[in-house]
């Protein structure tokens, strides 16, 4: 009852946030904080539930942005057309992918992920269909609302936050299924998982496309906001990167653990490209790297399980005390 | 066969020998600890800047370069296995990944942050010209790096196999807790594998800058580049990472011969890729 109360005050505090802070600059960094929350909310589902870390997510980023433009750039469609071919598209490529990836364990999965995302990016940066090294271009002026091409970032803060209401959801029901049980059994050991009946690899590629899907509308929702793609922006593995780092930062396998990673971290790198321009391109990834090294090397939980064990403990300790006066009474 | 054929087949040879030097350290820490560094392409970086430095600095060439590379990115290697590998590796998976991710993205961009983007070059004359050898033109600097690289990854071989460290550290690898019954201390073992397999990227970095790009990047693609040969070699094989760095220079030059160099990345990350998922023990290894 009472993380109901919290939730609602939390989410009524979300919904107000760009009207409370209603500079471009602010309204745009609360929408980049939910999109990016949306992507790694999705990447959580393989990298912190399953424990497969997963770092070519921006292949199925990609997906989903080279969808959304690319219904536009070569048949006129709107991205909303684009989305859902996104995701038929990047689940498709996670069930191909996933297939003979999924069998390698640890170390062994993340190399593979980094060989795939690099070797999507080549592919792409030569294929002159979706634009080489160039990219694809939305609409440069809308002609309807369809087009969703706003100057504002409002319109986009809600969209996000919207898409971001619906991955939580479904992430929460995810992890209360069966299926969530079985990915947490296989990320504390998937030998003694198997040897128990838990379909091992089937439930890893489900959670793998579920991923995918989720992710692709992630990239999709970030090509509509900028209106382009191009092989950087939307296959670079840092972008994988930032997806990884901002739940590992939040909490890796909790439900909001992705959203507060994503809220401390964009407006780190949005406020110093801000006041350190040019300068601060590589700076950011030194802090990312440092930041990432740091969690891993001290607090691999991430600060929300920190922090749950914090209140855990002062919660604990006002009853310990009670329990030993009660001890004590004559 | 045409010359010019031949000319490929050793250019690569010579590149795969510096390949093979890079990716035996990286064997050689995984297959000890099963520990993947993914800032191993990283420490390559670090090496050809190195050169770079004392050659801008003081005009020197890889016979002051290379000795200097060794030194720093060894006690580089120590460092960051007693401060970092030596907590994460006991962590769960997740905190073993992002450790050394950090570490690669942290050394690249401080890299990228003080020297810039931009491409830099060694001149070319540093390594006196080129050589001809039988109708074959080779030039000095890769010669110079290929045949150091060689011998000093079968000095390796040769360390690990044949010396009482090498016996220690293998020990070390079968069994930390037996070792350490017998006398041995696991800690200072890793540390010393972690200090060569540094070293070894340090020395391959320093040859390597004599004629490659030098670029903050560029650690990712050599990066992968130790990936695809460690896993073709076997999985901790020395001998399998030579034969393996070879195969992969001369398969790397082959393709960028005969279907364009914007291809050859792609065929050796296809080649990496078919590898993990469908022979994962390696050419010869056994899992």
């Amino acid at each position: 009852m009472r993380r109901l109360i919290w939730l609602s005050v939390a989410l009524a505090l979300v919904i107000a946030y760009p009207l409370l802070f209603a500079t471009p600059f602010q309204q745009r960094l609360g929408a980049l904080v939910l999109l990016y929350a949306i992507a790694a909310s999705a990447w959580n589902i393989v990298g912190g539930y399953a424990g497969q870390v997963s770092v070519g997510h921006v292949v199925f980023f990609g997906c989903g942005a080279y969808a959304a433009m690319g219904a536009y750039a070569h048949f006129g469609l709107s991205p909303l057309v684009g989305i859902p071919a996104g995701i038929v598209f990047s689940v498709t490529v996670a069930a191909v992918v996933g297939v003979p990836t999924l069998r390698l364990s640890g170390h062994y999965f993340s190399m593979a992920t980094i060989a795939v995302a690099e070797l999507a990016r080549l592919i792409v940066i030569n294929t002159e269909y979706l634009g080489a090294a160039v990219g694809l271009s939305g609409p440069t002026v809308p002609r309807n609302v369809f087009d969703f091409s706003f100057i504002s970032a409002l319109p986009y803060y809600y969209l996000f936050l919207a898409t971001l209401i619906i991955t939580l959801v479904i992430t929460w029901w995810m992890t209360n299924s069966r299926m969530g049980f079985y990915l947490r059994a296989i990320r504390d050991s998937e030998r003694a998982a198997r040897s128990l009946g838990a379909p091992a690899s089937r439930t890893k590629l489900y959670a793998f496309m579920l991923s995918a899907g989720l992710t692709s509308v992630g990239g999709a929702l970030y090509a509509m906001m900028f209106g382009f793609v191009d092989p950087e922006s939307g296959l670079g593995i840092l972008i994988s990167v930032k997806i990884l780092v901002m739940a590992a930062l939040g909490g890796a396998g909790l439900l909001f653990g992705p959203l507060v990673g994503a809220a401390i971290l964009v407006p780190l790198e949005e406020i110093s490209n801000k006041y350190l321009g040019g300068e601060g391109a590589g700076l950011t990834f030194v802090v990312y790297g440092a930041i990432i090294v740091l969690i891993a090397r001290f607090q691999p939980g991430g600060i929300l399980t920190l922090i749950n064990r914090q209140i855990a403990k002062r919660r604990k300790a006002p009853e310990e005390t009670l329990a030993q006066g009660a001890a004590h009474a004559p | 066969m045409s010359f010019v054929l031949v000319q490929v087949i050793v250019g690569g040879l010579l590149l795969g020998a510096v390949y093979a030097l890079f990716s035996s350290g990286l064997t050689l820490v995984w297959g000890m600890m099963n520990v993947v560094n993914f800032a191993h392409g990283d420490f390559v970086m670090l090496g050809m800047y190195v050169a770079l430095m004392v050659y801008t600095l003081l005009g020197g060439g890889p016979l002051l370069g290379a000795p200097l590379a060794i030194v720093l990115l060894a006690t580089l290697g120590i460092i960051v296995y007693f401060g970092l590998i030596r907590d994460v590796m006991k962590g769960p998976m997740l905190a073993q990944i992002l450790g050394t991710f950090g570490l690669a993205l942290l050394l690249r961009y401080s890299v990228f942050w003080w020297f810039g983007a931009n491409f830099n070059t060694l001149p070319a004359n540093l390594v006196g010209g080129t050589i001809d050898l039988f109708g074959i033109r080779i030039e000095a600097s890769r010669l110079l790096a290929g045949v150091v690289a060689l011998l000093v990854t079968l000095g390796l071989h040769l360390l690990l196999t044949r010396t009482s460290l090498g016996s220690k550290m293998l020990a070390v690898s079968e069994d930390s807790t037996a070792a350490q019954l017998m006398g041995i201390r696991p800690d200072s073992m890793q540390a010393i594998a972690w200090g060569i397999a540094a070293g070894a990227t340090g020395l391959a970095g320093a040859l390597i800058a004599t004629f490659f790009y030098i670029v903050p990047t560029v650690g990712e693609t050599l990066g992968i580049v130790a990936f695809v040969t460690v896993s073709l070699g076997g999985f901790g094989s020395v001998p399998g990472a030579l034969v393996a760095g070879l195969l992969i220079g001369v398969i790397e030059s082959m393709s960028a011969y005969l279907i364009g160099a914007v291809y050859k990345d792609i065929v050796v990350y296809t080649l990496f890729l078919g590898f993990l998922w469908f022979r994962p023990q390696g050419l010869m290894g056994k899992l």
